[in-house]
């Protein structure tokens, strides 16, 4: 221990994350004064409001991260579960403990300030699925092998999602499934929840394929073949069928991608020819998967076929089960509804202020969007606004570059490492970062509904950038000691 | 790791991030370059442009008389974004007293991207215009309870004076084509629709000045946009002088009471008109404010067409005022001298005959004097048939020859907007009409004496006894005091004696021909009379004069539709015009009410 110990620290710790992460969070400091100042406002230092606040909130995160560099790595390791149990007991006890903040029951409240436990949940349930596939007995060979680290995230994901009702919270953890890829599991349950998400959104924005009747479009049955398609690139890559087969079935996936992208915006009314044609698909993989006794191509078949039940199932639940206020929120997203002061308020306030800023921005601390808070949240969730108005097209575009290189290089980070329970910590972090960046700016972009998650370093509030920085840092401690590590 | 066998998913993972910036990058180059709909969204959702508007400049007459200026009006606007849910309709309807229906129709109207194409729901739209103060003052005690609703003031003209509305002219709401043509101007502006006020639209507008406000989301106004730099203010209007005399013009109008007709009245040497009246007229206030459209339907519908100004737009055959011009032409021509005879038999004259008894054979001052239409026709003939050339060339050059005195076409480079070109036909016309060798001299013999195809407006008659009493040019007649026009000075290419002649017989006629009846005490005058057949009715009666013979101050040219002899009504209102002008009253105050008195035409009524 002692000065040697911290020197070597000081040389192993990757220096280039260090940079990024002061560079954000000042830049993200700078906004959140730019944000939530207005005309009567004294000094960034000023701590009545927000951007003072931030600023002991930096200085409490330099020496939170200075302290994990100076833990033992082994402690990460060691303690892994212990913390994931006293966390899971911290995010049962929370909902007792919060108060009520715009429902969200997520809150506890230490003296002058407030906490978010599910903030750092997500690094406590990183360190605990690292753990338990980076054992030395562990191999992800098949379904079974998933079932705890599942379960390790889903239990968390679960109490934040019903007992916290913290929606947005609870979704990061769906980063996790990136982890899983890397670490083998099968593309197919990748792509499946991509395929979900598509499918919803265009079922919805183009209807049903008609079953028993109704009407739908060609740009949902583009979309569908599309999806299909690439899954059957997927099957056709594990179960090799002879060439000519492969180049058949994505060039019947390319057509209709095709397709999808002319018509995507023109809706075509048309009936069972739809279904028809994906029956037809999916049973001529079948003959196809019997003759030439490829079995796993029945897959696709099945894929095919789950994808016709999925959107009328979609369709149901958008009609039926979906608020009244749950569908307009979707239905806004999607240009099928235009309410501007209503759910499509915050959205369309955020593209006015991103797009008034145009090509340079309108200056630091001149962005009147911003600062006379049309935008709802902007220091918090839409701090995005505040860079893309006052800064600019030139901004936003070095600020989302920032990022990528950030995640990149936690990506490098991640592939050098020697042991796999650094490797699947680092892709965690990784994911997690990618999985924040995605929905918060696709939100304030107008690409993805609003999902009040944080954007990483930038938006304000202590829980938030504490919570990331304990991410960064045990992952910094971590790599330090990479080469210390056996192999 | 070593064998690991899933190394290459890094780089899926790596192109995940790498395409998720790269889609949002595009998102970004869409909303901040492409999308050019934010910029103005975000102004009109932060900033509040509210219009300030100038005042409208004043219009005076030669003498620094006010004719013209503002009074304040108010205009409503809404801005429809701002109307919340729970907007009290009825209340406002209630204030304004109006029905729902009325502002049911008029939202909607404001709505229809048709009818209203800059529509937005962001800024502020012309509810209701040209509203007066005591119409307004319920609702703006009340305002703050109906968001979105402004109160803008403005101006509106009013009138000293309840005449000349055929020259100032009004000013009306702009149209479409108004707002497409010039980016001033925007829906619910208003500028010149008809004479001065629309010749001199650019200068008498002035410049819209504008503050920027800055507005939250909650609708408070918190300031001005970075501390005023950016507003500016209002320019008002340059006021206009106009060459009007307004007491001239006044008398001008009630002596064409009850008749239908018009006055010009020209200053000689500057071109400036001094008074340009037409009957049937109207109150200008009548076409300003809320009644405006309602009244201008009325005056529109008039059978009497009082809309029309006469004294510019109205063509008649000058009749026998258009022998002066004749003899001046046939003079410089040669076709005649001073000295050459010609015989007249009277009413037994062929092919025309004459009017009058008077001696014969005569000479030029005694023709002008006694009107003889032989002496003109014989004139005309000879210039025509002299040399014995080919008639088409001397005809064109002869209607050269008359088209320098301002008559038969437009004066393109005056101020006034409205006018008629009148008419001097070509000799193609004759052509197309007698075919090529069908015509010469007798056939057009009609126009030696100012009838036929031949056609004048009343300032075209003014200006060209303008050109007379100047001996030989004229500048364009204009409007605008401030503007001598010496650089629009038409110069004619007939020699200095020739008008001694001609103006010596014109002052003859004042002194012992057709105009001898209504002398002006101490003030010598020249004159024509005319009677200009109509095959519409009675003939009209036309009158030129100048004043005094040897310094002409004043030219005036009157016609009185179906009025009969020029002598008879259009000479007396030239000569109490005369005396006005030169002696600054009327002394011949039982004249003047007998002439303004009488009505000729029952249905004549001034608005």
């Amino acid at each position: 221990m002692g000065a040697s110990r911290n020197g070597s620290i000081l040389q192993n710790v990757d220096w280039p994350t260090i940079g990024m992460f002061i560079g954000l969070v000042l830049f993200g400091w700078l906004n959140i004064y730019g944000a939530s100042y207005n005309f009567d406002q004294t000094s960034i230092f000023d701590f009545t409001n927000r951007a003072g606040k931030q600023f002991v909130w930096i200085l409490g995160s330099l020496v939170l991260g200075g302290t994990l560099l100076l833990i033992d790595y082994k402690t990460y390791d060691l303690f892994a579960y212990v913390a994931y149990g006293l966390m899971l007991l911290l995010l049962i006890a929370t909902p007792f403990l919060a108060h009520d903040i715009k429902g969200s029951m997520s809150w506890i409240s230490l003296g002058p300030v407030s906490l978010q436990p599910a903030e750092f949940a997500k690094c406590i349930v990183a360190l605990a699925v690292a753990k338990y596939m980076g054992q030395y007995d562990y191999k992800l060979r098949g379904w079974r092998d998933l079932v705890i680290p599942f379960a390790l995230i889903g239990v968390p994901c679960l109490i934040i999602m019903i007992m916290q009702r913290e929606t947005g919270s609870a979704l990061v953890f769906a980063a996790f499934l990136l982890v899983f890829y890397r670490q083998g599991m099968t593309p197919h349950i990748l792509w499946s929840c991509v395929a979900a998400v598509v499918l919803f959104i265009t079922s919805i924005r183009f209807g049903a394929i008609p079953l028993p009747i109704g009407t739908g479009s060609v740009g949902m049955l583009s979309c569908m073949l599309l999806l299909i398609g690439v899954e059957i690139y997927f099957v056709c890559k594990e179960h090799p069928v002879k060439w000519q087969l492969t180049i058949l079935l994505v060039t019947v996936a390319a057509v209709f991608g095709i397709g999808a992208l002319i018509n995507v915006w023109i809706t075509v009314p048309f009936d069972w020819l739809a279904v028809g044609l994906v029956v037809a698909l999916s049973l001529y993989t079948l003959v196809v998967a019997v003759y030439y006794r490829r079995y796993g191509l029945i897959w696709a078949t099945v894929f095919g076929l789950v994808c016709i039940g999925y959107t009328q199932a979609c369709d149901l639940v958008f009609t039926r089960v979906l608020q009244p206020h749950q569908r307009t929120r979707i239905e806004v997203l999607l240009g099928m509804k235009e309410d501007l002061a209503g759910a499509g308020y915050n959205v369309n306030q955020a593209r006015i202020a991103i797009g008034s800023g145009r090509f340079l921005g309108k200056g630091y601390l001149k962005g009147t969007q911003t600062k006379l808070q049309f935008v709802p949240e902007q220091d918090t969730d839409f701090i995005f606004c505040t860079v893309g108005e006052e800064w600019g097209f030139v901004g936003s575009v070095g600020v989302l570059l920032l990022y990528l290189l950030f995640i990149l290089r936690l990506v490098t980070i991640a592939e050098r490492q020697r042991t796999t329970f650094t490797q699947i910590y680092a892709y965690s972090v990784a994911s997690i970062f990618l999985f924040h960046l995605m929905i918060n700016v696709g939100m304030v972009l107008g690409v993805l509904p609003v999902i009040g998650i944080p954007l990483p370093f930038f938006s304000y509030g202590g829980s938030s950038l504490w919570g990331f920085t304990m991410l960064l840092f045990i992952l910094l401690r971590l790599d330090a000691a990479r080469m210390e590590q056996l192999r | 790791m070593i064998n690991d066998q899933f190394y290459k998913r890094s780089y899926t993972i790596s192109g995940i991030a790498i395409g998720v910036v790269l889609v949002y990058i595009f998102r970004l180059f869409f909303l901040q370059i492409i999308d050019q709909s934010t910029k103005s969204e975000a102004e009109t959702n932060a900033l509040v442009k509210q219009t300030i508007y100038p005042a409208r400049g004043l219009i005076y007459d030669r003498n620094g008389e006010l004719l013209v200026f503002n009074q304040p009006i108010y205009e409503i606007t809404i801005t429809m974004r701002e109307m919340g849910d729970n907007w009290d309709t009825v209340g406002f309807c209630k204030s304004l007293k109006i029905s729902r229906e009325e502002f049911d129709e008029r939202v909607a109207e404001i709505k229809d991207k048709r009818k209203n194409r800059g529509y937005s729901r962001y800024t502020p739209q012309s509810f209701m215009g040209q509203l007066k103060k005591e119409d307004i003052a319920t609702l703006q005690e009340a305002l703050f309870l109906y968001p979105g609703v402004q109160i803008q003031k403005r101006t509106l003209r009013d009138y000293t004076y309840n005449a000349a509305a055929h020259v100032l002219g009004s000013v009306g709401e702009v149209n479409q084509n108004d707002i497409d043509n010039d980016p001033y101007y925007a829906r619910g502006d208003y500028s010149g629709r008809d004479g001065l006020e629309r010749t001199y639209e650019k200068e008498l507008r002035g410049v819209k000045g504008v503050e920027i406000l800055m507005r939250d989301s909650r609708g408070r106004m918190q300031g001005r946009y970075q501390d005023g730099a950016l507003d500016c203010l209002a320019e008002a209007g340059t006021d206009l002088t106009t060459t009007l005399d307004i007491k001239l013009q006044m008398l001008a109008e009630e002596l064409l009471a009850g008749k239908v007709g018009s006055a010009v009245a020209i200053e000689p040497k500057t071109g400036e008109i001094l008074a340009l009246a037409s009957n049937p007229s109207w109150n200008p206030k009548v076409l300003v404010g809320k009644e405006r459209s309602h009244n201008y339907n009325q005056l529109l519908n008039d059978p009497t067409k009082p809309l029309m100004n006469r004294a510019t737009q109205a063509m008649y055959p000058p009749g026998s005022t258009f022998k002066t011009i004749q003899a001046l032409v046939c003079l410089q021509d040669g076709a005649i001298t001073p000295k050459t005879l010609y015989p007249c038999s009277g009413p037994a004259s062929t092919p025309i005959k004459c009017t009058h008894h008077h001696g014969s054979p005569v000479a030029l001052d005694k023709a002008i004097e006694q009107s003889c239409n032989p002496y003109f026709w014989c004139a005309f003939r000879d210039l025509l048939q002299k040399g014995g050339g080919d008639i088409h060339m001397r005809y064109e050059s002869w209607r050269e020859d008359v088209m320098a005195f301002g008559i038969g076409h437009r004066f393109t480079d005056s101020d006034i907007s409205e006018q008629s070109s009148g008419n001097i036909p070509s000799a193609l016309f004759f052509d197309k009409y007698y075919g090529k060798a069908g015509w010469k001299a007798i056939t057009i013999r009609s126009l030696s004496i100012g009838q036929g195809e031949i056609l004048a407006t009343p300032l075209q008659l003014a200006n060209q006894v303008a050109t007379i009493a100047n001996e030989g040019y004229f500048i364009t007649p204009h409007l605008n005091k401030n503007d001598s026009m010496l650089a629009h000075i038409h110069k004619l290419d007939i020699d200095k004696q020739h008008f001694e002649v001609v103006k010596d017989g014109m002052h003859r006629v004042m002194t012992y021909g057709t105009g001898r009846y209504y002398p002006i005490e101490g003030i010598e005058t020249g004159g024509k009379t005319g009677t200009a057949q109509n095959p519409h009715g009675k003939d009209h009666a036309i009158f030129i004069g100048f004043a005094p013979v040897d310094d002409p101050q004043i030219a005036v040219a009157v016609v009185v539709e179906n009025a009969g002899f020029g002598a008879t009504w259009a000479c007396p209102i030239a000569s109490l015009l005369i005396e006005q002008y030169l002696t600054g009253e009327v002394k011949r105050k039982d004249l003047r009410k007998r002439i303004s008195s009488t009505v000729l035409n029952g249905s004549v009524k001034k608005w």
